[in-house]
């Protein structure tokens, strides 16, 4: 039997749970990289996709949209920032229902790791991919005459907010693929869910613009409060502020409330869904 | 050392939906031995391997390993298993290095002893050319050999393989069936599915046979294979019309009757084992004037067992 026995200095185990987490998380994160370094086109939803739409926009649609002030280049990206980032998480959904649908997910699951270490460093691959959104929509913002014009304290903790926006809806991504059958069913769930997510809000028209009855709804949304913010803190033309809506008026902080409860909801629903997966 | 069995599991129930896939299973499978359940699809044997490697929870009953509760202790269960699914649990997009290096460092391996222990598993099943390749690009056989090192990754006491040579050429199934006595060799005790006899028969020590969710026989192969008649007499005569005698001759030595089918030159015929049955045969038939083409003396197999215990034959030829 000594053959079989590995020697402690070979082994983890003595390491707190923690330490563990992070280790765990660390090797799953680097094996979600190493994917993408071997098919770079799974980021063209990163790259290609919103230098497309801010082209789009500044060229095709912005010349209609009237924004009540200022030029609709400089208030298009911050309505950009956030739609490049939550538009990751069908991505997520098809990427979980993938690694559910193979045999490797009963292997983790056989092992003795972390049981949320999996999906975490799915959520942290994502993040990643999300940081080179943003880098991607600011480069083409600058290009078409977007500029940061409120310092650049406040414009990074624009791209926090827009960050950890977009983490919070990584999770709903991993809990819709935990639900879902098929990497179809998620892409296309993902895109139902997503598309009036970010055209009923001001991403990209002011809301006042909209019937009296939608208003509410845009307000309320999400989407809304991260473009307010951002065009706050960038100092670009920011028609949200002219609403007396709650979400409007601290539109920074109604950001960082909505991304606190998506994480506290969607979060430990995905680590739930995926301990009782094949139950 | 405790006297614990490697694996012990005592009335296993496991519905999905309506169907009971367990349906009171007990099982125990001794320390260092390769214990083979056999069965045909759907028979439950994959559930089993499923709850005994702590991915799925049993509606009722227990199962322990190494005495831990494969429910209230899967942590501890998880640190001294491997699985080997019917489908490669692999990463396609990595290299078969970067693969079991992954799995080395979630089993609990540090990176510089995941590291060690990949290159010796890719030596040791012949993989080391193509270690630094994605796994997409690797052939069935050597997915397996892949995946199967994956699971010995941690050196784990207990490994269950669920239909390991499933879908291979039958030399990818021999390099298989020479790795897992390799491993019972060193120690590790085996849970081996199969619906192959002849695989259940080469490699396991002992044999559950399951139907429908329950064990329906267990033992030895060879003394599964005495309960249903021992040895088998084949006879093939020269004469066609010398039936009826070689079938009065035979009597004596049989251990049930004999019908003797007046077209066919062969009898079979269940006998008592024992030396020169088939000298003392042959004499007998030759002192009454029949003339014999061919005597085989056959021990009965794996597939009489099945037959006479399920009532169907193995269903081989669904996969194969």
């Amino acid at each position: 039997m000594t053959a079989l026995t590995l020697p402690q200095s070979d082994l983890t185990t003595g390491r707190n749970a923690a330490a563990q987490f992070v280790g765990d998380v660390w090797v799953l994160t680097k094996r979600s990289i190493a994917r993408i370094r071997n098919e770079p086109e799974t980021l063209s939803n990163v790259t290609i996709q919103p230098v497309m739409f801010v082209l789009m926009f500044a060229y095709v649609f912005g010349g209609a949209i009237g924004i009540g002030g200022g030029a609709y280049h400089s208030y298009l990206i911050g309505g950009m920032l956030g739609m490049s980032l939550a538009q990751t998480a069908p991505g997520t959904a098809v990427a979980v229902v993938s690694d559910m649908s193979t045999g490797l997910i009963d292997r983790f699951r056989s092992l003795p790791m972390s049981r949320a270490a999996v999906l975490t460093a799915r959520t942290i691959a994502d993040l990643l991919t999300q940081v080179i959104g943003a880098v991607v929509v600011a480069a083409v913002g600058l290009a078409i005459g977007w500029r940061i014009d409120n310092g650049i304290g406040n414009a990074i903790e624009a791209f926090a907010l827009a960050l950890l926006f977009g983490y919070a809806f990584t999770w709903a991504g991993v809990c819709l693929g935990m639900v879902l059958r098929s990497p179809e069913a998620a892409q296309q769930t993902g895109f139902i869910i997503f598309l009036p997510l970010t055209f009923v809000s001001s991403a990209f028209v002011p809301t006042q613009s909209m019937p009296g009855w939608l208003q509410p709804v845009a307000e309320w949304n999400p989407m809304t409060s991260l473009a307010a913010a951002t065009r706050q803190l960038f100092g670009n033309p920011n028609p949200a502020a002219a609403v007396h809506a709650w979400p409007e008026q601290h539109a920074a902080l109604a950001v960082v409330c909505w991304s606190a409860a998506m994480l506290a909801v969607f979060a430990p629903l995905a680590v739930r869904l995926y301990r009782n997966k094949g139950r | 050392m405790s006297e614990e069995p490697a694996i012990v599991a005592e009335g296993l129930v496991k519905c999905f939906g309506k169907t009971r896939a367990l349906d009171g299973l007990d099982l125990t499978v001794p320390r260092g031995t390769v214990y083979g359940l056999l069965g045909p699809n759907g028979a439950g044997k994959t559930t089993c391997v499923r709850v005994l490697s702590t991915l799925i929870k049993p509606d009722s009953g227990t199962a322990r390993i190494f005495g831990s509760d494969v429910a209230a202790s899967a942590q501890a269960v998880r640190k001294t298993i491997g699985l080997t699914g019917q489908y490669a649990a692999l990463d396609e997009y990595l290299t078969g290095r970067a693969n079991l290096i992954m799995i080395g460092q979630l089993s609990r391996l540090t990176a510089k002893a995941a590291k060690r222990r990949a290159d010796e598993l890719l030596e040791r099943f012949g993989l080391t050319d193509a270690a630094g390749r994605a796994v997409k690009t690797y052939s069935g056989g050597m997915r397996r050999r892949l995946d199967l090192a994956a699971s010995l990754i941690s050196h784990p006491q207990v490994l269950f393989l669920d239909e390991p040579t499933t879908g291979l050429d039958p030399s990818a199934r021999a390099l298989m069936w020479d790795i897992v006595r390799q491993l019972v060799a060193d120690g590790t005790t085996l849970l081996l599915t199969t619906q192959y006899l002849d695989e259940a028969d080469q490699l396991a020590s002992r044999i559950a046979v399951i139907d429908t969710g329950k064990v329906i026989a267990e033992g030895a192969p060879a003394d599964l294979k005495a309960s249903v008649g021992g040895q088998r007499l084949l006879l093939t005569l020269a004469e066609e019309s010398d039936a009826a005698v070689a079938a009065q001759v035979l009597a004596p030595f049989a251990t049930g009757l004999i019908t003797p089918d007046e077209h066919s030159r062969i009898l079979e015929v269940s006998v008592i084992a024992s030396d020169g049955l088939a000298t003392e045969v042959v004499r007998a038939l030759d002192t009454a004037g029949v003339k014999v083409s061919d005597i085989a003396v056959r021990t009965a197999s794996l597939d009489d067992v099945f037959l006479t215990l399920t009532g169907h034959v193995a269903e081989e030829n669904k996969t194969s």
